[in-house]
């Protein structure tokens, strides 16, 4: 099964080079699946994963990013940065207009910047080195920064920082404003209508500032809230795209074969998402080195990749994933040994305390894997208990630190001042919080490289940093890392073109195309 | 017989009070909030953002506050506002409630004719293999999972044969207008619809044929058959209407969950109806929306259960009012 999946990944890469080679026919419909449906559409406002999917084809970034997560031109056509790498000047496209026909100019930019400020968690943190912001004129945007900061080129991605339409939005109360229910962006696709508990339907943007693009002219994003009926749906050809995560894993390699059908793990490189337990370093078992150390050496995570996760994604040798940038494999490595568990077990003094662990309730896959880790540790004496919960009684829990062990993965976005640090240092431990420093780790080197990774300069130096920032934190452990995901997309192999930077379909669809 | 209404309805009022103060508090006993799970859903949230999210659903207030401000908006019969949505829960409610009447009033419909015909069919013919082909299948149907039912119809009917569509209300995109729209909805409503009310119809069915054995036996229909009467019209006007009382009282609890009985079939059709809205607001703690389809189906359960009684008297006279 796994073979299969790799030579359909194998064929499409060859069939990308061919689709490249094709030219794209303009016209066509595609019928997309969205679950769970969003909350809403406008992109400064909501920041799901849902929302970031549909609306990353309405809203545009000033930046876009390649797989191997380099600048490409959004928004912005052209880019510089001073020497000592602090000013950062943009150059935005000339002649490109909001939905509504108004022109998009620097002074939505500016505005961007402030509303993203008071209601994006992300774009606030992003924005904490920038010293001002100005305008010089209609096309250029210059930002200064208090001292160099490393990510900031890896910040403008249409999640992370879409341009909001000023003209809409200024003076109003921007939560409740009821353009929120018809967003106005600068993208590719415009809102046509939604259907709550039905569909999403985008219209092609006729005016879009590249000439010819888009090419299709219709995409309906359907709601199937269950993971079955997203399968048949593919199966019976009634949709078009399943994005990464829509089926149960184990309906891959089936849906795969099916005649017309292509899968591809690429799209998720800006998201990296990564998988791990969050082991609670304040007490219990858990807050003793040696028994995480244990828990590492007794997950069979090959097991894991290659049974629960079909094959997909790559066992993670520590707190940042392989894509994104200063990863290095220079630390130490927990191949599976359960005598070594056991050893370490006996060192730690464990003497079988029981150990509560929360499994991520996002469905059967998960469900499964938190069975095989269950087994795992108790294999080498562990006494686990299972937790069962809803997605807001996971959240409460871990926010809550009401737990030993609980399984989680998070998106890095690209780079480890803006994804991986927030995990383990001192300052996110932060209560009533899902997604920071949960476990509890405190180390202060670990809080000074981190702090000073982030604004190194140049990029030598910040590589420097975050490698010896990695060889610490893997040998503490204070997280059990599992797996880099693979989020596989399938889609029917005549949508061409549709996976072409590192957010995928989140903008894809501005240079997709269907070979009718 | 006015006075008898009035004095139910007054009596309703209590209790749809009473359910929505339980409500409100066993809801918010479940762990987790709504902030809580946009801020898990953003993916990187800080605490400004929870206690903005907080602030802004009224979270940030004491629970008496909130009860009080909930109860007042009933009164006056405004639901609330679902943050979450970003609607009125009485806009949301009110775009979802035509596809929930019509899966579940066609399920009521398909149940209680099949069921009742069936169930005479069977006793009429008590003891033959009609009788026992009935009674089988109507215990396979009572016995067999919803949800497994829903797949297995999906697998032979969309996926093998693919005579119909497995998810959805209506072709979407497709626009069709008059006669063709009807045909698109039936087309779409055949596999929720029968999923539902086979459960339904093997409930009827076991019922009637039961009442109506039990009533053939009793003296007034040996008096009936003294008086010469045809078999068919003893059948239908001493039997069946004598047997029809707990197949009364058993649609008056199926009509009474038409508005949000169908959470597991909503979900597994993808049919956009008050069940799935409700299913989706528990997940989501959307506290507002929860409540607000919680009152409504509960004013359902309650106008039934009157319309159910009101019923009982025209089907058997010798039930009176008790004022």
């Amino acid at each position: 099964m796994l073979k299969r999946i790799l030579i359909g990944l194998a064929v499409l890469c060859g069939l990308s080079g061919t689709a490249l080679a094709q030219e794209p026919k303009p016209g066509g419909v595609v019928n997309v699946v969205i679950q769970p449906e969003p909350p809403g559409l406008m992109m400064g406002l909501v920041q799901n994963g849902p929302t970031q999917m549909v609306s990353g084809n309405i809203y545009e970034g000033l930046l876009r990013y390649s797989p191997k997560l380099e600048p490409l031109p959004g928004l912005a056509e052209s880019w510089n940065v001073s020497e000592d790498g602090k000013i950062y000047t943009f150059h935005l496209r000339k002649g490109v207009t909001w939905h509504d026909g108004k022109p998009f100019t620097s002074a939505d930019v500016l505005f961007s910047i402030e509303f993203l400020k008071q209601t994006h968690p992300r774009g606030r943190a992003n924005m904490v080195q920038v010293d001002k912001v100005e305008a010089p004129d209609d096309t250029t945007v210059v930002f200064t920064l208090k001292q160099p900061f490393g990510p900031f080129l890896g910040i403008f991605e249409v999640g992370s920082l879409p341009m909001i339409p000023k003209h809409i939005y200024e003076g109003t109360d921007y939560k409740t404003n009821p353009a929120n229910n018809t967003p106005v962006g600068t993208g590719p696709f415009m809102f046509k209508e939604w259907q709550k508990g039905s569909f999403i339907h985008l219209v092609k943007n006729p005016n879009y500032y590249i000439k010819g693009k888009p090419y299709i002219d219709e995409i309906y994003w359907h709601v199937i809230p269950d993971a079955a009926a997203r399968s048949v749906a593919f199966e019976t050809g009634k949709v078009d795209v399943l994005p990464g995560g829509s089926v149960e894993n184990f309906d891959v390699p089936r849906l795969s074969k099916l005649s017309n059908a292509c899968v591809t793990g690429n799209g998720w490189e800006f998201f990296s998402p990564q998988s791990w337990l969050w082991l609670n370093n304040r007490s219990g078992p858990t807050a003793n080195k040696k028994f995480r150390q244990a828990v590492m050496f007794a997950m069979d995570r090959n097991f894991a990749k290659d049974v629960i996760w079909n094959g997909l994604g790559k066992v993670a040798t520590g707190p940042s994933a392989s894509s994104i940038k200063y990863y290095s494999s220079d630390v130490p490595k927990y191949d599976y040994d359960p005598a070594k568990a056991k050893a370490l077990l006996k060192e730690a003094g464990y003497n079988g305390e029981k150990v509560r662990m929360l499994p991520l309730p996002y469905g059967e896959t998960w469900q499964r894997w938190a069975e095989a880790v269950k087994q795992n540790l108790q294999d080498v004496g562990i006494n686990v208990e299972m937790v069962a919960t809803d997605v807001p009684g996971w959240n409460q829990k871990v926010s809550d630190w009401d737990y030993d062990i609980a399984f989680t993965y998070l998106y890095q976005y690209g780079d480890p001042a803006l994804g991986v640090g927030r995990n383990y240092v001192t300052s996110q431990i932060v209560k009533g919080n899902p997604f920071n420093n949960v476990e509890g780790y405190s180390n202060p080197e670990i809080d000074k490289l981190f702090a000073d990774g982030a604004i190194a300069f140049p990029d030598s130096k910040r590589e420097e940093i975050y490698d010896k920032a990695q060889k610490i934190l893997v040998d503490d452990v204070p997280v059990a890392w599992l797996l880099e995901l693979q989020f596989p997309t399938i889609t029917r192999c005549n949508v061409k073109n549709l996976i072409t930077t590192a957010i995928g379909v989140n903008d894809g669809f501005r240079d997709a195309w269907i070979d009718k | 017989m006015l006075a008898f209404i009035a004095q139910r309805i007054g009596k309703a009022v209590i209790v749809l009070l009473a359910i929505v103060v339980l409500n409100f508090f066993l809801i918010r006993m479940a762990p987790g909030d709504p902030a809580m799970v946009m801020a898990g859903e953003a993916g990187a949230s800080d605490k400004i953002f929870v206690a903005q999210l907080r602030e802004k659903f009224g979270l940030d207030q004491p629970l008496p506050v909130q009860l009080y401000r909930y109860v007042e908006g009933i009164v006056t019969l405004d639901l609330g506002f679902s943050f979450r949505q970003q609607m009125p829960v009485s806009k949301l409610i009110l775009e979802r409630l035509p596809a929930t009447l019509l899966l579940t009033g066609t399920a009521f419909v398909i149940s209680l004719v099949f069921g009742v015909l069936f169930g005479t069919m069977a006793a009429r013919r008590a003891g033959t293999w009609a009788d026992t082909a009935i009674t089988v299948l109507a215990l396979i149907f009572y016995a067999t999972p919803l949800f497994w039912i829903a797949l297995m119809a999906i697998l032979l009917f969309s996926v093998t044969m693919d005579w119909l569509p497995s998810f959805g209300y209506e072709t979407v995109g497709a626009n069709y207008t008059g006669l063709a729209h009807v045909l698109d909805v039936g087309a779409h409503l055949i596999l929720p619809a029968t999923t539902i009310g086979l459960f339904f119809m093997a409930t009827y069915a076991r019922m009637t044929r039961a009442s109506m054995l039990e009533v053939k036996r009793l003296d007034f229909v040996k008096t009936a058959r003294a008086k010469g009467l045809r078999d068919a019209v003893i059948q239908r006007r001493h039997v069946l209407r004598n047997a029809l009382l707990p197949v009364v009282t058993l649609a008056g609890l199926q009509a009474g969950t038409l508005v949000g009985g169908a959470v597991l079939t909503e979900t597994v059709f993808a049919w956009p109806g008050i069940g799935r809205l409700m299913y989706e607001a528990l997940l989501q703690r959307d506290y507002n929306l929860l409540l607000g389809v919680f009152v409504v189906c509960s004013a359902m359960v309650l106008a039934f259960n009157l319309i159910t009684d009101l019923i009982y008297r025209s089907v058997d006279p010798r039930i009176e009012f008790a004022s």
